[in-house]
C-alpha cells in the first residue's frame, strides 16, 4: 500500500545485511545480487538481529544460535520442524535506492 | 563343485589379474582356481601406491581384494610364491618353493618390472623403484624433511613420486632425460605448464639430464649426468619406465615380442595359455595403463569359459596424473606434427589452463589438457566413438554451458563410460543401482567396481547416485560440508595450487556457488591465510564479529577488549577505559580470564569511537585469532622468577598478534616451574626455567584439560620465541579450521609436529617464519577500521530516507 524509500542500494554491501528502523519495526534488508529482500530483524528464537548472519542462498542464518530463516517467506527452515515464522516485506528498487513496502494493517498488526 | 572342473591357475595377484579372474568368475563358476602373486600382500590397487606415499592414503586403503574375498570364492591363494617355470607339454608352472602344479588353463598376468637404465651404481643403498607396496613402505621409512632427493623420470610415476615425496618434506629434483615432462603424453607447450606447476608446488625439474652414473661408497651420495654435471643426493628413486615381464612366456615357447603376444581374444600361441595386462602384447601395443586391462580381461574371460566371440581391438591411451592441483589428461595421438593432422588450442597462462585438441580427418585423433578436466570425459567420447566433428567444429572447446552436475548426468548417454578404468557404462550403474538396491557410493563400488581405479570418475558416480537411487545415503567422509564437499585438507591445497582468492570463487568452481555459515568462515580463513594481502576480503563470509571486530552479546550489543598485552597495563590506560566506560554507559566493566578487561554491552554503532577513545589496539576477543599472552611477573619482582616473562610475553603478543588463526589461540608466558598463569594448559606456554625456557604447544583448559606438549627446550629467549611463531605458522597452514591446537597436535602426533617444525631443516623454518612475517607485516589492527571503513554503513545504523506515513 505505502511504499517507503529506504536507502541508497550501495549501502547494504553484496550478501550482507543491514538494519534499519522504520516507525516502530525493526527491518533487514539484505542484498543477494540479483533482488533485494526484507525481513523483521528479529529472530524467532530468541530475538537475534538477523542482518548480523551469514546469508546462504535465500536464507539467513542468525548469528546468535544458527537458526536459519527463509529471506522470502521469512519461514524458520532449521530446526526442521519448527514452525515459526517472521514477518517478511516487499522490496523493489526504483532510480538506485530501495523501496519497503509497510502495508497499513500489518504494520499495525506488528 | 562338479568333479569336472577345470584346473584355473593365475599367476600374477595384481589388478590385471583379478579383475580378470573377477569376469571369468561371472561368467562360470567351472574353475578350480589357484592364484600365485610373488608380493606377499593381497591384491591391491597400484596406481593409486602415489596416494599412500603422498599420505592421502593408508597402504589399508587401497587394498581390492581382501583375503575374505578369495576365501568366499574357494581361491587357493599363494602369496609370496615366484613362478619360475612353465611347462606347456605337461602343463605345469614351478614354483620358486619346488612346488608343481597342474593345469587345464593358464593365465600369466605377470605384470611388468621397473626399467632401470644402464647405469654405474645402480645397486647402491639409497636407490628405489616406485613400483609395489614394498618399494612405497621403503621409501615412507627412509624420506625425512630436507632429504636430498633425486627422481630420475619424469613420467607420470616419476613426477607423482617426487609430488610425494615433496609432500612428506624431501627436497625434490627430477631429473629428466627429455627435454619435455611426460614427453609421450603432452606436446613441449603442454610440458611446460605442467612444469611451470609442479616448480610452484616446490618440485625442482631438472630437463635433458642423462644420468650416466649414482655416486657413493656403499650409500647413494649423488648423481652424475653425461654432460659432467654432478647433483648431491640422499635418496635415488628409478622411475623411468616399466618392461613387461615375459619370462614364463618365453619359457612355455610362446610367440613373444616386447610383450606376450596376444590375439583379438586374448590366446596367446598356446591355447591352454592366455595373458592378460601389462605382459601381453597386442596388435603390436602393449599397454602400461588400467583401463585396457580391464577391458582386455572382459574378452578374456569370455574366450578362456567357451564364449569366444568377443573381440578386443586395441584402447585408446588414456593417461591422467594423480597430483593434487595438477590437473594433467591426455589421450590418444598427440603429436600434432604428422601430415593430415591439425590442431586447435586454448591457453590461459596465468590460470595455468592449456588445452588442445588434435584431429584427423574431421575426427577426435588425440587431446591434451591441463589446469582444467571438466571436458574430459567428452573428449574421451568423441575419440572412443570416432563421431564426425566437423559439425561441431566451432565449439569445440567451449561446450555449452551446463547448469549443474545433475543436468550433466542426465545429458550422458546411457551407453557413455562413466568409469574409465573399469569400463562401467551410465547404463551399467544405473541398472546396478536399481538391480541391487544401492544406496550408498561404498556400495556402488563393491557392486560394480566403478570409481575404484583412479578415482576421477567419483563426482560422476555420486552425481548418478544422488539421481537415481531412490534412498541415497553419503558416505561418511569428512568434508568441510556440503556446500563445498571436499576435506578441508584438499581445499587447503585447492585454495594454493588454483589460485583462488576470494570465497565466492572456491564456492563457484568447487561448490554449489551458495556456501553457508559453515564454510564461509572457514574458506575465508583458508583464502586469507594463503593468499593474505593478495586476496579479496569478503566480510560477507565472515562471522558478524569478524565484519565489525566485537564479539556479538545475547542481545545483540557487543564486547569491547581491547589489547593488554602481557596483561600489563598503566594509570594512563585504566584512566582511559573507565571514561569510555562511563561515557557511552558501558552496562559492566569485567576483567577477564585472559588478564585483560571487558567492556559489555556496547552498541554497534558507538564502536569506532570507542576504539579511537581507547586509544589501544584490538584485543580479538571476538575472533578465531590471537587472543593473549597471559604472564607472571617473573624476574621483574617476582622473588622465585627465573626468567623475564613479561618481555617475554609482551614480545611473543607482539609477534603474532592481528592474526587469524584455525581457532582462538591462548598463550602464557610464565617465569618459573610454579607456572602462575597456567602456561601448560595453553595453546602456546613458554615456561621459564634457569638458564632456559620450555616450550610447550596443545595444552587445554576449556571443554577438556589437557597438559601441552614439550615443544623443546631452547636455551635463549629469542630461541624460544622463535620455536613458538614457527610451531605457530605450522598450525596455521596445517589445521583444520575450528581446529584447537590441542585437538590439531593429538591428530597430527606430536613427534610428526617436531619434525616437521623445530626439527626441521633450516631452510623449512625459515619459509614458515618468512610466510609469517608477511602475513604479519600485511595485517593491521582491525581496530584502525574506526578511521577507514571497510563499508560506509559497516557499524552505522541506516536511516530510512523518509518515515514511515502510517
Amino acid at each position: 500500500m505505502s511504499w517507503i524509500r529506504v536507502t541508497a542500494v550501495e549501502n547494504i554491501p553484496l550478501r550482507e545485511g543491514r538494519a534499519v528502523r522504520i516507525g516502530d519495526q525493526e527491518l533487514a534488508i539484505f542484498n543477494l545480487g540479483h533482488e533485494f529482500l526484507a525481513v523483521s530483524n528479529r529472530c524467532p528464537h530468541r530475538g537475534g538481529p538477523l542482518a548480523d548472519g551469514i546469508v546462504s542462498g535465500n536464507s539467513v542464518v542468525c548469528p546468535l544460535h544458527s537458526w536459519k530463516i527463509c529471506l522470502t517467506s521469512g519461514a524458520v527452515c532449521r530446526p526442521a520442524g519448527e514452525s515459526a515464522c517472521i514477518r517478511s516485506y516487499p522490496v523493489k528498487v526504483v532510480d538506485g535506492i530501495a523501496l519497503v513496502e509497510l502495508t497499513a494493517e500489518r504494520a499495525e498488526a506488528a | 563343485m562338479s568333479g569336472a572342473a577345470e584346473r584355473l591357475v593365475v599367476v600374477g595377484n595384481g589388478m590385471a589379474g583379478m579383475a580378470c579372474l573377477e569376469q571369468i568368475l561371472r561368467h562360470s563358476a567351472n574353475f578350480r582356481v589357484t592364484v600365485f602373486g610373488d608380493e606377499t600382500h593381497v591384491n591391491y590397487n597400484r596406481i593409486q601406491l602415489s596416494s599412500v606415499l603422498a599420505g592421502e592414503k593408508d597402504a589399508d586403503e587401497i587394498v581390492i581384494n581382501s583375503l575374505e574375498w578369495y576365501r568366499e570364492r574357494n581361491i587357493d591363494l599363494r602369496l609370496g610364491v615366484r613362478i619360475t617355470g612353465v611347462d606347456a607339454t605337461r602343463r605345469t608352472v614351478t614354483g620358486d618353493d619346488g612346488t608343481i602344479t597342474h593345469y587345464d588353463k593358464l593365465l600369466l598376468a605377470t605384470g611388468s618390472s621397473p626399467l632401470i637404465p644402464p647405469m654405474a651404481g645402480s645397486d647402491k643403498e639409497g636407490v628405489y623403484c616406485f613400483r609395489n607396496l614394498n618399494d612405497t613402505r621403503a621409501l615412507l621409512e627412509r624420506v625425512r624433511p630436507g632429504l636430498k632427493t633425486v627422481v630420475i623420470g619424469g613420467g607420470l610415476l616419476g613426477l607423482e613420486a617426487a609430488r610425494g615425496l615433496q609432500l612428506r618434506g624431501a627436497d625434490v629434483t627430477v631429473v629428466h632425460l627429455m627435454s619435455t615432462l611426460m614427453e609421450r603424453q603432452l606436446d613441449a607447450v603442454g610440458g611446460q605448464y605442467l612444469q611451470n606447476k609442479i616448480e610452484e608446488l616446490g618440485v625442482k625439474v631438472l630437463l635433458s639430464h642423462n644420468t650416466t652414473a649414482i655416486l657413493g661408497d656403499r650409500r647413494v651420495e649423488g648423481i652424475a649426468f653425461v654432460n659432467g654435471y654432478r647433483m648431491e643426493a640422499d635418496l635415488v628413486v628409478i622411475a623411468v619406465g616399466i618392461r613387461p615381464n615375459v619370462a614364463l612366456g618365453k619359457c612355455a615357447g610362446l610367440t613373444v615380442n616386447r610383450g606376450i603376444v596376444v590375439n583379438d581374444h586374448m590366446e596367446t600361441s598356446d591355447p591352454a595359455i592366455f595373458a592378460v595386462g601389462e605382459c601381453a602384447e597386442h596388435r603390436g601395443v602393449v599397454y602400461g595403463l588400467v583401463a585396457p586391462l580391464y577391458e582386455q580381461g572382459k574378452v578374456l574371460a569370455a574366450t578362456i569359459t567357451g564364449n569366444r566371440g568377443p573381440r578386443y581391438e586395441g584402447s585408446v591411451p588414456e593417461a591422467r596424473l594423480k597430483i593434487m592441483g595438477v590437473d594433467v589428461f591426455s589421450a590418444g595421438f598427440v603429436q600434432d606434427n604428422a601430415s593430415g593432422v591439425e590442431s586447435i588450442r586454448y591457453e590461459d597462462p596465468s590460470l595455468g589452463i592449456y588445452k588442445k585438441l588434435i584431429l584427423r580427418d574431421g575426427r577426435l585423433a588425440g587431446v591434451i589438457l591441463i589446469g582444467d578436466l571438466s571436458d574430459s570425459r567428452r573428449y574421451m567420447d568423441w575419440l572412443r566413438t570416432g563421431v564426425d566433428l566437423r559439425e561441431k567444429r566451432r565449439r569445440l572447446l567451449s561446450p555449452d554451458p551446463v547448469p549443474d552436475r545433475g543436468a550433466n548426468v542426465a545429458e550422458m548417454p546411457d551407453s557413455e563410460t562413466v568409469c574409465g578404468c573399469n569400463g562401467v557404462t551410465k547404463g551399467a550403474i544405473i541398472s546396478a543401482i536399481h538391480e541391487s538396491s544401492i544406496r550408498t557410493l561404498t556400495q556402488l563400488k563393491q557392486c560394480t567396481r566403478a570409481s575404484t581405479g583412479c578415482g576421477s570418475c567419483t563426482d560422476l558416480c555420486l552425481g548418478l547416485l544422488k539421481a537415481v537411487a531412490p534412498e541415497f545415503e553419503e558416505d561418511k567422509k569428512k568434508v568441510l560440508c556440503e556446500c563445498v564437499p571436499f576435506p578441508q585438507e584438499s581445499l587447503r591445497e585447492i585454495v594454493r595450487s588454483q589460485k583462488l582468492k576470494s570465497v565466492q570463487e572456491v564456492l563457484d568452481i568447487y561448490g554449489n556457488g551458495v556456501g553457508c555459515e559453515i564454510c564461509k568462515p572457514a574458506l575465508s580463513y583458508m583464502v586469507d591465510m594463503t593468499w593474505c594481502g593478495e586476496h579479496e576480503e569478503d566480510r560477507s563470509a565472515r562471522f558478524i564479529n569478524d565484519r565489525v571486530h566485537a564479539n556479538i552479546q545475547r542481545d545483540g550489543t557487543f564486547s569491547v577488549v581491547p589489547r593488554i598485552r602481557g596483561g600489563v597495563t598503566s594509570p594512563a590506560e585504566l584512566r582511559r577505559i573507565a571514561d569510555v566506560a562511563d561515557k557511552y554507559r558501558v552496562r559492566m566493566v569485567k576483567i577477564t580470564g585472559s588478564q585483560r578487561i571487558d567492556l559489555l554491552g556496547v552498541a554497534k554503532e558507538d564502536l569506532p569511537e570507542i576504539w579511537a577513545d581507547l586509544g589501544m589496539p584490538s584485543g580479538q576477543a571476538y575472533t578465531k585469532g590471537v587472543r593473549m599472552v597471559k604472564t607472571c611477573v617473573g624476574t621483574e619482582f617476582c622473588r622465585f622468577g627465573t626468567q623475564d616473562a613479561i618481555a617475554a610475553g609482551v614480545e611473543l603478543e607482539r609477534r603474532l598478534e592481528n592474526l587469524y588463526t584455525p581457532h582462538k589461540t591462548k598463550m602464557a608466558v610464565v617465569g618459573c616451574p610454579r607456572n602462575c598463569a597456567e602456561a601448560t594448559v595453553k595453546d602456546i606456554g613458554l615456561v621459564g626455567q634457569e638458564g632456559s625456557w620450555q616450550v610447550v604447544v596443545g595444552g587445554a583448559a576449556g571443554k577438556r584439560v589437557r597438559r601441552a606438549d614439550l615443544l623443546l627446550t631452547a636455551e635463549t629467549t629469542e630461541e624460544a620465541l622463535e620455536a613458538a611463531q614457527i610451531f605457530f605458522q605450522y598450525y596455521r597452514e596445517h589445521a583444520n579450521y575450528l581446529e584447537r591446537t590441542y585437538d590439531f597436535v593429538e591428530r597430527v602426533g606430536i613427534e610428526t609436529v617436531r619434525r616437521e617444525t623445530v626439527y626441521a631443516p633450516r631452510a623449512v623454518q625459515e619459509a614458515l617464519l618468512a610466510r609469517l612475517a608477511k602475513s604479519k607485516a600485511l595485517t593491521p589492527d582491525a581496530w584502525l577500521e574506526r578511521d577507514r571503513p571497510y563499508h560506509p554503513t559497516q557499524f552505522v545504523q541506516i536511516q530510512p530516507m523518509e518515515a514511515a506515513s502510517v
